[in-house]
């Protein structure tokens, strides 16, 4: 048994077994429709999870605007699914209410199913990778690019709330009828999407893996623990960053377009500042740089929000806050580090064992800052 | 010529805000590299000293210059119990700094809205506040004028501390040569807690200068923070002169795309522009040289 544990392909197909069992058949077979789609809500969240591990976990890139590119997948499948109620010509009910009564241009192409499955995993990815090529070529990175990317998220929601005519405004873009030509209020339908998350999810965090245990994934995480000395050896840290962030918000953007017909609305209030670091919350308890812990972390905090909030609205947001002092302050690992802490803890007393943790699992001490101190 | 007189006051006058804003992060982000995302739960608890303050002094003139000096102090004693309790823990990591004072940040707004109340509330302003003077024949409001001379005073005074008193010297040693300074028999850690401290008193003074512009509420912080932490790093860290310069240059810029589209869209493009300049100087307005790798 200890011999197939240690077995890393054996280890992965025995996970990929336990998961798609328990979101397949176990989760689908216990829980309510209610349940269910809320359990799907959860899982579009996890994907932005996946991308933030893997930008943030990996790379160090501390990215506090995925909200923005939540939000561009959220809106785009928004407007296909407003598109396709109000029927071939038709006019999105909103559109009448403030506006003129007619579709704007950059609308149009969105009536086509493809055209905006393609704009969803395309467009974000391409505004990522450009954006991540142009600052971090200038070497704009930790604390900047945060505030960099904070402020894009500020942007975004302001833009949204202001273009009302086209946008929806604060309320978003919400009362979807169908999705894809499926009716959203049969609970088969609903059923199908839960299934096309859970299945979405999987491939993305298989995805993932691949990409640290490749010759890549070494690479990030040498960029973010020595990026200097990544350079020196010859490689472009900045390309190196800008992929692991196109990547993070492809999944942030794909996690977004599920979110709409699965829970029905997409607003301002789902992609500005707060959320978009509220995200991380999951990720940091999960543990940021652990391909698993930003999955199950993103999930328990959604579902710790959802049955906390709804009675103890007032302490969830202490809750929330004090989750991140703690967990940041002292657990900068997550909860996967549980384990390593309570190991190192025994070695100091036991003589040390030599098993050889991950090295990649570690969290290592973000790059000191700039300023001040390591002048 | 009227307008262009009146949208560059416009400017300069969001350029004050922002400016208070940003004077303590320029301190405490800008020389300690430190971020502290409750800086604006700060402003917000200088926001609500005003509102306090006003219940028991009824004079709304002299409740306002109480205000300030009772303002300055709520900010730094926050500033300081998150610097002791927090912050100095976690000097070596600014990031997870970034996320610790998020929470913080969470925390303290919900603390207020459970205080105070989640709904706005409103401070008086003082009768000789009221009303508007003429300045090169456009009418602007008194307010304005103030919060624009309490920026530039706060920016005086600040300079004048780090330029010519003792602890000045020490901030100033400390940041350029942590080790030095250590050595020639300053005491860093308590240079660091002061200097949190005047920062965090300044994001107090900024917060009771708010509630002469409207209403305050619980989450009065997170509408300037973001802005605020963007004239620091267009600034540049380091010295104060370069968040002043950004701050009014992005109030003007903003001004003045508003003036010929809509508030929206002038954020949006400040942000465009930022980023542009960003790939020009990286560094900010004013960098400081140093030898270390970029």
């Amino acid at each position: 048994m200890s011999g197939l544990w240690r077995n890393p392909t054996a280890r992965l197909w025995v996970g990929v077994a336990i998961a798609a069992v328990v979101l397949f058949v176990v989760a689908p077979g216990t829980l309510s429709v209610f349940r269910l789609n809320l359990l799907a809500k959860f899982l579009c969240l996890a994907m932005v999870a996946v991308g933030i591990g893997l930008a943030w976990g990996r790379g160090g890139m501390l990215t506090l605007g995925q909200g923005v590119f939540f939000g561009l997948g959220g809106y785009m499948m928004a407007m296909h699914l407003k598109l396709a109620d109000a029927g071939p010509g038709g006019v999105p009910d909103f559109m009448s209410l403030y506006g003129d009564g007619t579709v704007p241009g950059w609308w149009e192409p969105f009536r086509s199913p493809v055209f905006t499955i393609v704009a969803i995993v395309v467009l974000p990815t391409l505004i990522a990778a450009l954006l991540g090529l142009a600052v971090f070529t200038r070497r704009v990175r930790g604390a900047y690019f945060a505030i960099l990317s904070q402020a894009l998220a500020a942007a975004f929601a302001i833009l949204l709330i202001g273009q009302q005519k086209v946008t929806g405004g604060t309320n978003g873009l919400n009362g979807f009828q169908g999705f894809f030509g499926f009716a959203l209020s049969d609970p088969a339908n609903k059923q199908m999407l839960y299934f096309i998350a859970a299945g979405t999810l999987l491939v993305m965090v298989l995805l993932v893996r691949l990409l640290y245990r490749s010759r890549y994934g070494e690479l990030l995480v040498a960029v973010r623990d020595q990026e200097n000395r990544v350079r020196f050896l010859g490689y472009n840290p900045a390309l190196v960053k800008a992929a692991a962030f196109a990547v993070a918000a492809c999944f942030a953007s794909i996690g977004g377009a599920l979110f709409v017909p699965i829970v029905g609305i997409i607003s301002p209030a789902d992609v500005g500042v707060v959320p978009s670091i509220v995200f991380l919350v999951g990720v940091a308890i999960g543990g940021r740089a652990t391909l698993l812990g930003p999955v199950l972390g993103a999930i328990a905090v959604s579902w710790a929000e959802s049955s906390l909030s709804e009675s103890f609205p007032s302490f969830w947001t202490y809750f929330q806050g004090g989750l991140f002092i703690v967990v940041v302050a002292f657990l900068p690992g997550g909860l996967a580090s549980l384990g390593q802490v309570w190991r190192k803890r025994r070695a100091v007393e036991a003589p040390p064992d030599d098993e050889a943790d991950d090295p990649a699992a570690v969290v290592a001490e973000p790059e000191p800052s700039t300023s001040g101190r390591s002048a | 010529m009227d307008a262009v007189i009146s949208q560059t006051f416009a400017g300069l006058s969001l350029g004050s805000v922002l400016l208070l804003a940003a004077l303590g992060l320029a301190l405490t982000f800008g020389q300690m590299g430190v971020i502290n995302m409750a800086h604006g739960e700060f402003m917000m608890a200088g926001a609500y000293t005003a509102f306090a303050v006003q219940k028991v002094v009824s004079d709304a003139g002299l409740s306002l210059l109480v205000s300030l000096l009772i303002g300055f102090l709520v900010g730094g004693l926050l500033g300081l119990l998150l610097e002791v309790t927090l912050i100095s823990r976690m000097y070596t990591r600014p990031l997870d700094t970034l996320l610790v004072t998020f929470g913080v940040a969470l925390v303290l707004q919900q603390l207020a809205r459970d205080i105070f109340g989640a709904p706005n509330v409103d401070v008086r302003a003082p009768a000789w506040l009221s009303g508007a003077v003429p300045i090169l024949g456009v009418d602007v409001p008194k307010t304005r004028v103030f919060i624009l001379g309490l920026s530039i005073a706060c920016v005086v005074a600040l300079s004048l501390v780090l330029k010519l008193t003792p602890l000045g010297r020490r901030i100033r040693a400390t940041v350029q040569n942590r080790d030095l300074a250590e050595t020639s028999g300053i005491s860093t850690r308590a240079t660091d807690r002061l200097t949190f401290f005047i920062g965090s008193g300044v994001a107090g003074i900024a917060g009771v200068a708010l509630t002469l512009l409207g209403s305050i509420g619980p989450t009065l912080g997170t509408n300037y923070i973001v802005d605020a932490f963007l004239v620091v790093v267009v600034g540049g860290i380091g010295q104060l002169k370069g968040a002043v310069i950004a701050a009014f240059a992005l109030g003007l810029l903003q001004a003045t795309i508003e003036y010929s589209s809509t508030a929206s869209i002038a954020k949006v493009l400040v942000f465009v522009v930022i980023v542009a300049f960003l790939q020009v100087r990286p560094q900010g307005i004013v960098s400081v040289r140093t030898r270390s790798l970029a």
